[in-house]
């Protein structure tokens, strides 16, 4: 069983390290959206600083939502899914070694980008490890849920937008208690409050989600 | 225990009789409910000593928010029956209820905001309330949407059973989450629907309203569920015979 | 007498509005195999999704053993290989990689094995190249080898001859035959006739039942 997540996460890194190109596309879009806040309200730091929890947290969002899209497109597409769905392991066990694959290798990138991003709209150095531990946190989040509108919308020929309009409203959770860790750490209190609850929703979404994800690959496949 | 009435509910026949007799009932009571309150409401029912005469617009507004949050919750118990039980009336149920869901969504957005007016001075107020309202919506919208995308039409019920679920589960947590920004970010300045106890003259033209609204709700429901029924089941004799009467009773 | 390995009773599929079969009935015995045929759109593939279990029936049930379906799950996907018209081949993985994953979700294969198997469909040589630089008939060879491994008794095949060349296809034919033979099953999907047919041999036409 374990083995059957292990050999499927293995399977997954190695697609997705043979198109690195398709790894670096939310990366840059995170990258873009947070330069164009500069540009649109105007280079002052004191503002900047003020905004940047929420600009930070929205940008990574709509990152991590992008990315998803094309999360079971291809193997919807190649007949991969329904192989999963005729195969003896449970469903819920084989999405979740691939939506932890997906986040490992590009959820991860864009935790790990963040500072960079942060200290570049004025964050001071020492709210920093605030916003690495939310995003830590929070991203599994956005991903999971994410997978189960990206589920939903697998069969469906522009399942781009609707998506979003699917899983936007869910993330709104995630996106309070992030932005609010991070504008707390920068008001100089502690975070702590906030970075447990995203733990809770993380813990909650682990277990959760993958039922739904799962269920949701069996109607786009028996469609 | 005997499960037989709960397959019966599951037939669509069956639901095309039964509803067809109790849609005069909810209809009517929905009628007189409605009236009622509303006469009582905004004729007879004393003046809030703050507010005013516009408070008197929470008889609708606040009638439209119960319902629009029941209706979601009734989602996701209809997805859950069409999924577990694969009845397919519950299939039936959750795709007509939702954009009823939405209506009264709109409608208590749309109060909501013109109550803020002479309240708050302005249109719209990021209160935790009428936010919450507004994902409430946006949810809706996400249900409709997707059983609007996919086209089989067994598919389409499913999925939005899912989405259904998913999002019950989920708004408790927006719904603390948002009264937790609310709170943090604009200290509590006028809250209008937790003042101490209203007078029995003004709750008792609400909850009226709220009987009417959810009278209303019913016989909407029933009315579009039927339709539906008849389209879906355009194949079988007995609703062809039903079309064919209605069209000889109206030529 | 014993219920049959696999049955359809009664069984409607309606897809958008339009219903492609109704009251279907069908039963399958150890060494029988089954070519559904018919015209373009006559439900030939959803006839196999539903009998794998990928879809579910308007009315009517399949049976596994004389028992509904949906309780047997993990006995039918014990007993399954379902190939469906794509059959879950990835282009970035190498042949011996999409292999290795495919059995692994049913009972993992040796090296050795996959080697052997890939040899047995005439794409010796091609064992670490990446799928998607082998041609479509050379990928379809890819997802067959699965027959030549360690492989459970049923097969639903949705259209397994496409675009083999005529070797391929003879090959094909005879190995389907002898699964048959050895008491396996096969469902099948095919326009062309087969010319190697095993004793337990049917055809369901879903063309001329619904004319």
């Amino acid at each position: 069983m374990s083995n059957v997540f292990a050999l499927l996460f293995r399977r997954e890194a190695r697609l997705l390290c043979r198109r690195p190109a398709e790894l670096a596309n939310p990366l840059v879009f995170f990258a873009i959206v947070i330069a164009l806040f500069p540009l649109a309200v105007g280079p002052e730091s004191q503002l900047l600083q003020s905004i940047s929890p929420g600009l930070v947290w929205v940008a990574a969002l709509l990152a991590v939502l992008l990315s998803l899209d094309g999360l079971f497109r291809s193997d919807f597409e190649d007949g991969s899914l329904e192989q999963w769905v005729v195969s003896p392991h449970p469903l819920a066990l084989l999405v979740l070694a691939k939506v932890l694959a997906h986040w490992v290798f590009s959820g991860l990138a864009l935790v790990l980008l963040a500072p960079l991003l942060g200290l570049m709209l004025g964050l001071p150095a020492s709210t920093l490890p605030v916003l690495l531990l939310s995003l830590l946190l929070g991203t599994p989040v956005l991903s999971l849920l994410g997978a189960v509108g990206a589920a939903l919308t697998v069969g469906l020929k522009r399942g781009g937008l609707l998506l979003a309009l699917l899983i936007l409203p869910l993330y709104i959770p995630v996106l309070i208690l992030g932005s609010g860790a991070l504008q707390a750490a920068l008001q100089g209190l502690p975070a702590a409050g906030h970075l447990l609850w995203l733990a809770s929703l993380t813990a909650l979404s682990v277990t959760l989600t993958p039922f739904a994800i799962a269920a949701g690959l069996t109607i786009s496949v028996g469609e | 225990m005997n499960w037989t009435w709960f397959h019966k509910l599951g037939s669509p026949k069956w639901f095309y009789e039964i509803g067809g007799r109790w849609l005069p009932w909810f209809g009517w009571a929905a009628a007189i409910l409605l009236l009622v309150g509303t006469v009582w409401g905004l004729a007879f029912a004393p003046q809030d000593y703050q507010q005013g005469n516009s408070f008197r617009i929470i008889y609708i507004h606040v009638p439209a928010a119960f319902l629009a949050q029941s209706i979601y919750v009734m989602l996701a118990a209809a997805g859950l029956v069409g999924l577990v039980w694969k009845m397919k009336l519950a299939d039936v149920a959750l795709q007509q209820a939702a954009p009823i869901g939405a209506w009264m969504s709109f409608i208590a957005l749309l109060t909501g905001a013109v109550w803020g007016k002479p309240t708050w001075g302005a249109w719209w107020v990021w209160d935790a309330r009428l936010t919450s309202m507004l994902i409430l919506l946006f949810l809706y919208f996400g249900i409709i949407a997707l059983g609007q995308a996919i086209s089989n039409r067994d598919s389409a019920a499913k999925a939005c059973a899912v989405l259904a679920i998913v999002g019950v589960v989920n708004i408790p947590i927006i719904k603390y989450s948002v009264e937790w920004w609310n709170t943090l970010h604009q200290p509590a300045t006028f809250k209008i629907t937790e003042k101490p106890a209203m007078p029995a003259e003004m709750w008792l033209p609400l909850l009226v309203m709220v009987l009417g609204f959810y009278c209303f709700f019913a016989a909407v429901l029933i009315m579009r569920m039927r339709l539906e029924v008849l389209r879906r089941e355009a194949r079988a004799s007995w609703a062809k015979a039903e079309v064919r009467a209605l069209v000889e009773k109206h030529a | 007498m014993s219920s049959p390995f696999l049955e359809a009773v009664s069984l409607s599929c309606e897809r958008d509005w339009r219903l492609l079969f109704e009251k279907l009935d069908l039963s399958l015995l150890p060494g029988q195999m089954l070519q559904v045929a018919g015209p373009n759109g006559s439900g030939k593939t959803s006839l196999l999704r539903l009998l794998a279990g990928l879809m579910q029936p308007t009315a009517g049930e399949v049976r596994l053993s004389g028992r509904p379906l949906r309780e047997q799950r993990a006995e039918l996907a014990r007993n399954l290989l379902w190939i469906g018209h794509a059959a879950g081949i990835k282009g970035l993985l190498t042949a011996e990689e999409n292999l290795a994953w495919l059995c692994a979700l049913h009972r993992p294969a040796s090296r050795e094995a996959i080697w052997q198997a890939l040899a047995a469909v005439g794409l010796r040589g091609f064992e670490d190249v990446p799928c998607h630089t082998l041609s479509a008939g050379q990928q379809r060879r890819v997802a067959l080898a699965r027959l030549y491994l360690e492989a459970p008794p049923l097969w639903i095949l949705d259209e397994p001859f496409t675009a083999l060349d005529r070797h391929g296809v003879a090959q094909l034919e005879a190995h389907l035959s002898a699964h048959c033979t050895g008491g396996g099953m096969v469902v099948l999907t095919t326009h062309h006739s087969l010319t190697e047919r095993p004793a337990g041999y049917h055809e369901l036409d879903l063309g001329q039942r619904a004319a």
